[in-house]
């Protein structure tokens, strides 16, 4: 009924291609645009600014870098957390060592620093496939943790070897350190994450893209028909890191103001964020927020009604935690094996009949 | 929305109603994840403390203190959902009782005006009050704690350990790099041998570690460990017959947990502590009558009198304190948590306070100001007993060497003054 081509004429090819095809959709995805950045900000509080939203926003942009690896280029990687790791480290050492420099700047250095590295660790992808690579990345996700752990000058020989976010500022407004206000820090993590999302959803729609899903699909017949496996896997390793490198420096300088490499950016970070892809459904734009939003909203959520609303012990609570979410990862996986983004597409395809279902 | 609605509604209420509120004392527990055998007693502990006093004595100057507990799991990102929930309901003092969530929440609770209490853990240098402001790890730190290893070892040694090798097994994290420094200058100082062996977290196997240590025959092990760690450790320790008296953890090694598992082969093993141990204190009859015979212990209600939840009590007593130094300071019951943040700074703990409280020697006697925050750093040992199955006190709590750690709180906080541009100095 609402959710229909019809009557919808488009009359260029850049009509033809957009996006969002449906007119329905289109005007949904501007509220969901408009309210994020007209609205938003100007209820926000600190509460649901670091409980909520910048964890959901940071782990999104990681979900759509690994998403490009994993979902669209077919390359397994367990190194998410290292990567991250160096995106945090690279901004640490940037904003040290200049201070006057600029938030954005600072950020966008430490993807393309992450870049670089993930490049290096995305060569052996080149010779080994599935599996094997898994194991590889995860090599590199206990390497680059040992390395920040080991190397002093990477912590500016603190004596703890944390790494703590001093404070700096964007045109003049405060976007690190404690006092920070909860609107900044929202839109400074918006602005990356929906520039993310945009950069990743065209790339992986023209020709990038369409030479990372052919690799993904059969690597043989790819390089047949003249797409270069080498530079094909190696955007994919470059521009996945790009994005993830961000994530990390996001998460370091924004979210938590101080991490230990070993404990925030150590496996189950990276199987964290393997999760939310999984779930969310491999090569989709929309899977990763969804499954950003599942694994880590859910949670919290779920706090908020056993603690606080039933008054239920926070133990208990914690457990149930863990079942309540591992239970709904199994039945979506048997449900749907591929993903909420999959669930989202029989749902508009169902929208499309409604209410005549055939 | 609803939900923030709701609580829009309730903290409007609560800030227009001129009727006493309790005092607000969030417990950042981990009664989950890999450490929750140790994060279960503390938190026992701490919560007990605060319904016997409200039991007992009505609350604290008359005000009901009220503990909200919120879940980390020893997480850094779940410890930020839990101080931001709770900020906003009045909370006196944050213990956020594990090293990450520490380093997060010193810049935001001086950004808050909100005191944190860092007993025995957390960044060092916090002791330097005039760069830490809301900070406080007063009656001990981590380096206080290697300098007592190393002044119990001299006394050992008739004060001379030069030639005799030490070991220090730590976990390779912020928390375990902690003593290294301190442990080089003291080993130049006494002359003794100095080597580091890190165990990467968890700490399930150690076998490597300990053929190493096999292999150098040191004289004595100090370790930094926590967790699974410290009983893997005890064990190897055991297997490869190190002697255990001369292998001394942390107080976060020395708990119950950390050397049951090894049974008989454990005995003699020590541990540094800033605290009583046992229960043999009056200040328990009461948690007995008012908390556990009411039927209102936290928890299980079967950690009372051990080690981890003697340190919950001791931390609590210490909150509470502060919270009536606060109260007579400002003249007013009903304190909020910049007037904690004085009352912590002019904590006097002596012998009749503690006695008074039912905890006679339950800790050393000190007092904080604004120059130090961390106390005098007195430090005692304590040692196992495999067959009564108990730690007791082996020394008095004594001075640590503070010639050697102070200039090394100065390097450290001033580091940190210059990377965050505060201007030292007393508020």
């Amino acid at each position: 009924m609402f959710y229909r081509e019809a009557g919808d004429f488009n009359t260029s090819y850049a009509e033809d291609q957009q996006t969002f095809p449906i007119k329905f959709d289109r005007y949904r995805y501007y509220v969901v645009l408009f309210i994020a950045i007209f609205v938003v900000p100007f209820i926000i509080n600190d509460y649901w600014a670091n409980s909520f939203l910048l964890p959901f926003l940071i782990y999104a942009i990681a979900a759509i870098g690994l998403n490009i690896l994993v979902g669209y280029c077919g390359q397994v990687s367990l190194g998410t957390g290292g990567f991250m790791a160096v995106g945090a480290y690279a901004c640490y050492k940037l904003m040290t060592a200049m201070p006057d420099v600029s938030m954005f700047i600072h950020v966008l250095l430490a993807g393309l620093i992450t870049a670089a590295v993930g490049v290096l660790f995305g060569l052996p992808s080149l010779r080994i496939k599935g599996f094997y690579l898994a194991v590889a990345t995860l090599a590199a996700q206990f390497f680059l943790v040992w390395l920040f752990n080991r190397v002093p000058w990477f912590y500016n020989y603190s004596a703890s070897g944390q790494i703590n976010a001093p404070e700096r500022d964007t045109f003049g407004i405060l976007i690190t350190g404690p006092n920070t206000e909860a609107w900044a820090t929202y839109m400074f993590c918006l602005i990356f994450t929906i520039a993310s999302a945009l950069v990743a959803r065209n790339l992986t729609r023209g020709s990038v893209g369409r030479k990372w899903m052919a690799i993904r699909d059969m690597d043989i017949a790819a390089e047949i028909i003249g797409v270069n496996p080498l530079r094909a896997k190696l955007t994919a390793f470059a521009v996945s890191s790009f994005f993830i490198g961000i994530s990390g420096a996001l998460f370091f300088s924004i979210y938590l103001g101080a991490v230990e490499v070993g404990e925030v950016f150590g496996i189950t970070k990276s199987f964290l964020v393997l999760f939310m892809i999984i779930i969310g459904g491999l090569g989709s734009i929309f899977g990763s927020f969804a499954g950003a939003a599942f694994l880590v909203l859910l949670p919290v959520l779920l706090k908020i009604v056993g603690v606080d609303w039933l008054g239920w012990p926070t133990d208990i609570v914690a457990h149930l935690q863990l079942v309540i979410v591992g239970g709904l990862i199994v039945v979506f996986l048997i449900a749907e094996p591929h993903g909420l983004a999959q669930l989202w597409r029989v749902a508009k395809e169902k929208l499309r009949l409604w209410p005549f279902p055939h | 929305m609803k939900y923030k609605l709701g609580t829009l509604a309730v903290a409007g209420l609560m800030a227009a109603s001129p009727v006493m509120a309790d005092l607000v004392f969030p417990s950042l527990s981990y009664r989950t994840g890999p450490y929750a055998a140790g994060g279960i007693p503390f938190a026992d502990g701490y919560a007990d403390y605060f319904t016997m006093l409200n039991a007992r004595d009505g609350g604290i100057g008359g005000v009901m203190a009220k503990v909200i507990e919120c879940e980390t799991g020893y997480n850094t990102e779940k410890g930020v959902e839990c101080y931001e929930s709770t900020k906003g309901e009045g909370a006196l003092v944050y213990q956020p009782l594990s090293t990450g969530i520490t380093y997060q929440l010193i810049p935001k609770t001086t950004a808050d005006n909100i005191p944190m209490h860092t007993m025995g853990y957390g960044r060092t240098s916090a002791a330097n009050g005039k760069v830490f402001s809301h900070t406080f790890n007063y009656p001990a730190n981590y380096w206080n704690g290697a300098s007592g290893a190393i002044n119990y070892l001299l006394s050992e040694n008739g004060g001379d350990l030069k030639g005799k090798k030490v070991a220090l097994v730590y976990h390779n994290s912020a928390y375990g790099k902690e003593p290294i420094r301190t442990l080089q200058e003291l080993s130049a100082k006494h002359g003794f041998e100095f080597k580091e062996v890190p165990v990467d977290h968890p700490g399930q196997e150690q076998k490597s570690q300990w053929l190493q240590i096999r292999r150098d025959k040191p004289d004595y092990v100090i370790m930094y460990g926590w967790g699974v760690m410290n009983q893997v450790a005890v064990q190897e320790a055991a297997n490869i017959r190190f002697p255990m008296e001369n292998f001394i953890g942390i107080w976060w090694s020395g708990s119950e947990n950390d050397v049951l598992a090894a049974g008989d082969k454990a005995d003699g093993y020590k541990a540094l502590t800033f605290h009583g141990v046992g229960d043999d204190f009056p200040v328990f009859d009461d948690i007995q009558k008012h908390v556990v015979d009411a039927g209102n212990a936290a928890g299980a209600g079967d950690q009372i009198g051990t080690v981890l939840y003697n340190r919950g009590l001791y931390a609590a007593m210490l909150a509470a304190e502060a919270a009536k130094t606060a109260q007579e300071i400002h003249g007013t019951a009903d304190i909020t948590p910049a007037m904690m943040r004085d009352g912590m700074e002019n904590l006097e703990i002596t012998e009749e306070k503690m006695a008074g409280l039912g905890m006679p020697k339950f800790g050393p006697s000190f007092s904080v100001s604004c120059d130090n925050h961390g106390g005098p750093g007195l430090i005692g040992m304590t040692q196992w007993d495999a067959t009564a199955k108990e730690w007791k006190l082996i020394s008095e709590f004594s001075e640590t060497d503070m010639s050697v750690i102070q200039p090394l709180i100065d390097a450290d906080s001033g580091a940190y003054a210059s990377e965050n541009n505060i201007e030292a100095g007393c508020k």
